[in-house]
């Protein structure tokens, strides 16, 4: 609007001006005085219109454009500020104000943007429209990708001069998680266990019935029942973790760490394993690493379930690699064995849960189908990502990529500057 | 946004764009259900999923009568004209996805009548991964981001290779056992759609891509589709 006006007003000036001149023309030309009086007339008319026309339009465009920059400096601090995300959005269904709990959830860029193309959840839209029209409403919606959200969005109209709407979001994650996870969690187990405990009772009665007094038997069942039993154990450990990582998985992790303590701190503790087998692990590092936000436990549990994994699966008297290097954004830490391999077609679904390539290998080494489904979701929490690579007959590397920790204090600027502005 | 002389065309064509990001949302929302359908055996998601495709259609009308509109009364030249066209074909691959997804909450609704398959989770996984797809190129068409959908473009094989395995996994499973060949074919075409679903996304990359660069992807593809044929030895072999 600013600049349609704008646009005609300069168009006007030389019209305006050429009037005048006109009007000078005829006068001193000696035609009749009466048309020069008209064209006279004619311009100080077009200029009393401008004049005029300018004054009122400023201040309402203002008002309309920016509802946001006339609050008191206070409010805009604490709508900023509010752990609750927050959105105002005028009758266009653009977004005229997010603060930084909306961004962390939508992203970066949101200024300006009609809501269909920041927000497109069908149910959410319609909320909107009806909040124009007066009603506020209250909608569950969830956000599936990359990592599954869930909210509960609130939309009003919360001025009519200039136009407002709000939309605020609940956050339910956690509690949709929780409800989810439990499920399942029981359908894993149940599932899972089944067989090794199916395997346990048909022991059992074989001991109490034909092999009661066959010593060999016996022992040899006992040990049996012993592996099993520390399969359920190891089974229900992975479960357990899995759930509480992916409880969290939402949640941005805080902490900034160096990988190389926590690579070797992995490797350490493996390192009596892999001399059973008589592998040999070295880690191999590059100096003067950056950091790297992540939780410590989580991380170590990463490395420690990589190289578990390339111990078990390495030639007996190999060597397990852990290259730790920077590729410009991020630290890759690569590991890397010795062993047959993984056909190209199990590679994309390796980090299933649950999923083997050989069932019976798997089982043999004492796998859970589960130290991947972990990795992955460790590696989805710390906005990461994992590729693997594998040639049959050469090895498998696994990579994981981690972003280097910004530089620190970009929390604390956006927080300082509002405070000085209000003293 | 460039600036336009005429203002109300700009905003015309923002309007346009703005409506194939809420078609975008309209899909997702129903491809969602769909998967949630598989993975949770949800059969009000299913329903869901099959009401939605009725809006998903009238939308795209919608987009394609002020496409129509801004061609003939406008004549849009440049980036405009490649948006508007951008625009149409956008809402063609969103509406065959919404088809798709239609598709797939039918079979889950025969699926749920049957005893639960674990292969339904690895189905649910891979939908997953297509759903993924389908929000970062619905992103990067509405923040006009090139890169963006290249790398979404590179990424398609993933869902490929995913396809495969199932499908390798199912010939295995109806063979072990031809009483699930019933139940496995229904998984069979689920895991067909969400694989093609995935190539829609591919081709809203080219058509973001083509909207900001003017240029074609498509030429410089680096795997071809050769993923969709390795499929077809595992059929004879099986």
């Amino acid at each position: 609007m600013v600049e349609s006006v704008l646009r005609l007003r300069s168009a006007a000036w030389p019209l305006v001006m050429g009037m005048i001149a006109g009007g000078a023309v005829v006068l001193f030309a000696g035609a009749g005085l009466f048309w020069a009086l008209v064209a006279l007339a004619l311009a100080a008319l077009l200029i009393a219109q401008f004049v005029t026309f300018q004054e009122p339009i400023r201040p309402a465009e203002e008002k309309a454009d920016d509802p946001v920059a006339a609050l008191p400096p206070m409010t805009r601090v604490l709508l900023d500020q509010l752990p609750i995300p927050v959105m105002l959005l005028d009758d266009d269904e653009r977004v005229q104000f997010v603060n930084q709990s909306m961004r962390d959830v939508l992203g970066p860029g949101l200024d300006r943007k009609r809501a269909s193309s920041v927000l497109r959840n069908p149910d959410v839209l319609a909320a909107i429209a009806e909040a124009r029209r007066g009603f506020s409403a209250n909608v569950p919606f969830s956000l599936p990708v990359p990592i599954e959200r869930h909210f509960q969005a609130y939309v009003a109209r919360i001025s009519v001069s200039p136009p407002v709407t709000a939309l605020l979001l609940h956050d339910l994650t956690v509690v949709r998680r929780s409800e989810q996870m439990r499920a399942d969690f029981i359908a894993n187990a149940s599932h899972e266990l089944r067989t090794p405990l199916a395997a346990v009772s048909g022991f059992i009665e074989t001991l109490r019935g034909h092999a009661k007094e066959d010593e060999v038997a016996r022992d040899q069942f006992l040990d049996i029942m012993g592996v099993e039993a520390a399969r359920m154990r190891r089974l229900i450990e992975d479960l357990l973790s899995l759930t509480r990582i992916e409880m969290n998985e939402h949640v941005k992790p805080e902490g900034r760490i160096g990988l190389e303590g926590v690579v070797r701190q992995a490797a350490n503790a493996l390192k009596p394993l892999a001399a059973q087998d008589g592998i040999t692990v070295v880690v191999d590092c590059q100096p003067g690493l950056p950091q790297v936000v992540g939780e410590h436990d989580e991380l170590v549990q990463l490395f420690q379930n990589l190289i578990h994994n390339a111990i078990k699966y390495g030639q007996d008297n190999g060597k397990v690699q852990v290259i730790l290097s920077r590729q410009d954004a991020v630290v890759a830490v690569a590991v890397r064995d010795d062993g047959e391999g993984i056909s190209p077609g199990a590679i994309p679904r390796l980090t299933e849960r649950f999923y083997r390539v050989d069932v019976k290998r798997s089982r043999e080494r004492g796998g859970t189908g589960l130290g991947l489904a972990i990795v992955k979701h460790i590696v989805n929490r710390h906005q990461g990502r994992l590729s693997i690579e594998s040639k049959l007959g050469v090895g498998s590397t696994f990579t994981v990529l981690l972003p280097v920790a910004p530089a620190e204090t970009p929390a604390k600027s956006t927080q300082a500057e509002p405070v000085t502005e209000m003293l | 946004m460039t600036e336009h002389t005429v203002k109300s065309f700009g905003e015309q064509l923002e309007a346009l764009s703005a409506l194939v990001a809420q078609m975008g949302g309209l899909a997702e929302a129903q491809f969602a259900a769909a998967i949630e359908a598989i993975a949770r055996r949800d059969s009000a998601a299913a329903e869901r999923a099959v009401a939605g495709d009725a809006r998903i259609d009238e939308v795209q009308q919608e987009i394609e009568d002020r496409a129509l509109k801004l061609l003939a009364l406008r004549q849009p030249m440049a980036v405009d004209l490649r948006e508007t066209l951008a625009a149409v074909k956008t809402a063609a691959e969103l509406e065959r996805i919404g088809d798709l997804a239609k598709n797939i909450a039918k079979r889950a609704l025969v699926l749920n009548r049957e005893p639960p398959i674990r292969l339904t989770q690895s189905l649910a996984r891979m939908g997953k991964a297509s759903q993924n797809q389908l929000k970062e190129v619905l992103d990067a068409f509405t923040s006009r981001n090139a890169e963006e959908a290249e790398a979404v473009w590179n990424r398609d094989g993933e869902i490929d290779e995913i396809y495969n395995s199932l499908f390798r996994e199912l010939l295995t499973y109806m063979m072990e056992d031809p009483r699930t060949i019933g139940l496995c074919t229904h998984l069979l075409f689920v895991a067909k759609n969400i694989e093609r679903a995935g190539d829609h996304c591919t081709n809203i990359a080219e058509v973001v891509y083509h909207m900001v660069r003017a240029g074609h992807l498509a030429n410089a593809r680096p795997k071809a589709d050769t993923t969709s044929e390795t499929s077809v030895p595992y059929e004879t072999h099986a």
